[in-house]
């Protein structure tokens, strides 16, 4: 379907909403075509190839809402739909904040979809993945490489609503990833590679490749360290892991509902001068960059840490009517099926002017970690207290020294911030925990506990 | 949904280049959920979606392909699609008989769909009240109510024509107390493959069960780090299991020599008095269907046969490779996914301690009552697992509860040093994620005891 077609689907479904009775209505359509290609051994494993649309509708009537979603585009089906939703809106509780923004808009965002990926054949893809595993597997010392995965989408969306507002863009997407193991029996350890772009052309298999088999091989021989409080030095991927999970926390809706550690600190020194974070929804590489948020409002770029203070929360319609403040574009849909909820877009980390090999130096005696295991459970997201399983070699005289797991890194989130002595140079996407663009980060010291 | 004349046709196309099996899966999605959040139920939210997709396998590969709706000249592109990407013989489908609308392995009491939404709002609201009558300082509580309905039909060129009717609906509780600058949370979820007779039977409880959990937190002291014994509880404790022991016995990780447990079939990996089962048809449990979503009955697998390993849990594909039969753990999160070896319900079985013998027959532990979650690394079976609610075990008693303990260790080793089972076996209701798909696995034990794992703490 072409983007005015599904612009015209959801202003049907918009219109049928308000002949059934609601005040206000949205609607969000999306149509997509993805592609995955999972290849072991040199063969393909997996192929597929798929189509998926579908249509999500929120209503507003006296003041309460509701939601349905379906895949079902006809009239019959966004007439049902609306049915639905009122019905849904009729046992919810009223909202005063609840409704559609008052600030509608697109920003241009250019490059969003590449026209390069309709080049691609499909055995080309195959071959680019087939590409990553061989440059994985051809380190010495790489037993095996368990998966290795090509995907890539391109769909459109479009959102239309009561207020008059209707607009759709398309958007294509391409990545990557490589799982590896080195090592044997229970010394396996495994690496992992990720590359990511807006077509294929702009992912480098043998980087994917080479980066998952480094990963692993690092961690080779890993024993239990002994536990101690020490500097440490997050990789990219654990600061994009942080980040992520921070950036949640800076959620209005998670303020307001105090599930927050950050509630009561806008304006507060959160963290050291060294960290300048921002949510930039318009930035022409970012993986969740769009014209638009989930509900229509403009995207834009949201400074949220500078020289270690906190200068705001992250805004949708509701939370900016209930704080009395302006939205900051942030309604995020994870898909058709979803209503519209407080959430980042792409996070970037300001880069600092040390290499990663200055960081380690500087750490002197203390750890390098490559990875963390059960941050979401590990954090208690009021108190921000956390205790997380890593995995990574230990830094001795300023240099890297052997590789250790089997151990937890503690500390909380404020007194991590606080404790970052600098960062990295060399900031990179990571799509973990939503999408951030992170560096390494120095702690000055954690609680790193072992045997 | 679709009759088996139009089945045979899709699989006949889909094996027009060739191929050593075809299948259709279609499937008809419906629920509604239901948030309680500040007070306020927001956030109604109904869904209903329909599809199909149809895979065809060839050697090691498969090429798959799936669709919105169920329109004829939509699903023959796909069929058509899908064979493109083989290269080789026709081959010509098994003869399918007739397909009979999907019905219900597992007692549905009363439809949930049949109960009215405001009925459904009222019991959040009842809920919401219950946790904050338990205290003062109870300040928050969130409540969510989940209905799905999954109707499914499979036919494959083998000769398979099988459907099922899965509902399960699951009421959870997330409460929040404050007692001056201390912030707790407590959780508590309630879940089957049933219908709102599990709902509507003092629904309160998920809620001040919830409320106590945050409450008595509000009295724990930093977690102890280092090694010691720990006793780990019922339900929701078998986390544990599913992710250090279950996913390694999943026959994909096993064949790509990505598990810990590969080559380990009839190997003692656990002491003697240790059983532990996949278990799939287990009535109204959260993680049970009437088949799997390749059309393989649901069954009991013993997966740990006194102190032995005995099984891995196989789909299709991977049961071919080994020469074995599907254990009927072939699962996908809807008609978008792959389907590949997923746990069900898997559990230890019961032992004959008493949760308070396993207590008092330590001197000084930890007592791991909840998880907050964990994540596990299959290749190594080394795991992860934050203590939601935990408590000091001191001279033979449980003492003060615990905030902050991560449990750390290796799976195969763990198993080892199980030195205690009891007989309070209970089912609990997991999320389990693999491969990008989520689906509901049902996670249980009886209380079991560990002679030493490493303890994560806060405590300096």
């Amino acid at each position: 379907m072409s983007q005015p077609d599904l612009e015209r689907i959801a202003q049907r479904a918009v219109e049928a909403a308000q002949a059934a009775g609601a005040d206000d209505a949205e609607a969000w359509v999306e149509e997509a075509v993805t592609r995955q290609i999972r290849v072991y051994e040199q063969n393909v494993e997996s192929l597929t190839d798929a189509g998926s649309r579908g249509i999500g509708l929120r209503v507003f009537l006296d003041g309460r809402s509701g939601y349905a979603y379906g895949t079902d585009l006809s009239d019959e089906g966004v007439t049902a739909l609306a049915g639905e939703a009122s019905e849904g809106a009729a046992v919810a509780d009223p909202d005063e904040f609840g409704g559609l923004p008052d600030e509608l808009g697109a920003a241009e965002v250019k490059g969003l979809h590449a026209d390069g990926l309709a080049a691609w054949s499909t055995e080309r893809k195959v071959e680019l993945a087939v590409e990553i595993e061989r440059a994985a597997r051809a380190h010495d010392g790489v037993s095996q490489v368990e998966d290795t995965v090509y995907a890539d989408a391109e769909g459109s969306v479009a959102l239309a609503n009561s207020r008059g507002f209707r607009s759709s863009y398309e958007a294509s997407s391409a990545w990557a990833y490589a799982s590896v193991f080195a090592g044997e029996g229970a010394d396996l350890m495994t690496g992992l590679g990720v590359g990511l772009g807006r077509e294929p052309d702009e992912l480098d298999p043998r980087a994917i490749g080479d980066e998952a088999a480094g990963r692993a091989l690092a961690l080779v021989g890993a024993r239990q360290p002994e536990s101690r409080r020490c500097p440490v030095v997050l990789d990219a991927f654990v600061a994009a892991s942080f980040i992520g999970f921070i950036g949640g926390m800076l959620s209005a809706d998670a303020v307001q509902r105090g599930r927050s550690l950050f509630a009561d600190r806008e304006g507060d020194e959160i963290a050291s001068a060294a960290i300048r974070l921002a949510d930039d929804g318009i930035d022409p590489e970012g993986p969740d960059s769009a014209p638009f948020d989930g509900e229509g409002s403009a995207r834009r770029r949201t400074p949220l840490i500078e020289d270690g203070r906190l200068l705001t929360f992250l805004f949708d319609a509701r939370t900016a009517r209930k704080g009395g403040r302006a939205t900051t574009a942030s309604a995020s849909r994870g898909s058709y099926r979803t209503p519209p909820s407080v959430g980042t877009s792409n996070l970037l980390l300001e880069p600092g002017d040390a290499d990663l090999d200055e960081l380690i130096r500087r750490a002197g005696e203390g750890l390098y970690v490559t990875d963390v295991a059960g941050l979401h459970s590990g954090v208690n997201p009021v108190s921000g207290t956390f205790s997380v399983g890593a995995t990574g070699r230990l830094i001795e005289g300023g240099e890297l020294g052997r590789a250790a797991r089997e151990m937890t890194i503690a500390s909380d989130l404020v007194s991590m911030l606080k404790a970052v002595q600098a960062v990295g140079s060399t900031t990179r996407w990571v799509p973990f925990g939503g999408s951030v663009k992170a560096a390494p980060l120095l702690i000055g010291e954690m609680s790193v506990s072992g045997a | 949904m679709i009759a088996s004349e139009l089945a045979g046709d899709l699989l006949a196309r889909a094996l027009a280049r060739g191929g050593d099996l075809a299948e259709l899966y279609v499937e008809e999605r419906t629920g509604l959920a239901l948030t309680l959040d500040d007070r306020r139920v927001e956030r109604p939210q109904s869904g209903r979606e329909v599809g199909a997709s149809i895979r065809v396998v060839v050697g090691d590969s498969t090429y798959f392909g799936h669709v919105d709706g169920l329109a004829e000249e939509d699903l023959r592109r796909v069929a058509e699609s899908v064979s493109q990407a083989v290269s080789g013989e026709r081959r010509e489908p098994v003869a399918l008989g007739a397909a009979a609308d999907p019905a219900e392995a597992h007692a549905i009491g009363q439809r949930p769909e049949g109960v009215d939404a405001a009925s459904k709002a009222d019991i959040l609201r009842a809920c919401d009240e219950a946790a904050r009558s338990a205290s003062g300082e109870v300040t928050q509580a969130s409540i969510s109510y989940v209905e799905a309905r999954r109707r499914v039909q499979v036919f494959n060129s083998h000769g398979v024509v099988a459907s099922d009717d899965r509902t399960r609906v699951r009421l959870g509780a997330q409460v929040v107390a404050r007692r001056d600058g201390t912030v707790e949370t407590g959780h508590e979820t309630r879940g089957g493959h049933a219908g709102f007779e599990l709902i509507s039977e003092r629904p309160e409880e998920v809620a001040e069960s919830a409320a106590r959990k945050a409450l008595t937190m509000l009295d724990a002291v930093d977690a102890p780090t280092g090694r010691m014994p720990v006793v780990v509880g019922n339900g929701f404790g078998g986390v544990l299991l599913h992710e250090a022991v279950g996913h390694g016995l999943e026959a994909d990780a096993i064949q790509k020599r990505a598990s810990v447990y590969a080559g380990k079939l009839d190997e003692m990996v656990a002491p003697d008095f240790l059983v532990a089962y996949d278990d799939g048809r287990k009535p109204g449990e959260w993680g049970s269907d009437g088949i799997d979503d390749e059309g393989t009955p649901t069954q009991q697998t013993t997966i740990i046969e006194n102190g032995r390993l005995t099984s891995y849990l196989y789909d299709l594909l991977r049961a071919r490779k080994d020469g074995v039969a599907s254990t009927g753990n072939g699962r996908r999160e809807s008609f978008r996914y792959i389907p590949v070896p997923r746990m069900t319900n898997t559990f230890f079985a019961n032992g004959n301690a008493t949760p308070e013998e396993l207590i008092e027959g330590t001197e000084s532990g930890l007592y791991a009552v909840s998880f907050g979650g964990g994540q596990v690394e299959p290749a190594t079976g080394d795991f992860v697992f934050g203590v939601s609610e935990g408590y000091l075990i001191e001279n033979g008693k449980v003492t003060k509860p615990v905030r902050g303990a991560t449990l750390i260790g290796n799976g195969l080793e763990a198993l080892k040093l199980i030195d205690g089972v009891a007989a309070d076996l209970e089912i609990a209701t997991g999320f389990c994620g693999k491969a990008g798909q989520r689906v509901a696995a049902g996670v249980g034990q009886p209380h079991v005891r560990i002679q030493a794992l490493t303890v994560g703490g806060t405590a300096a």
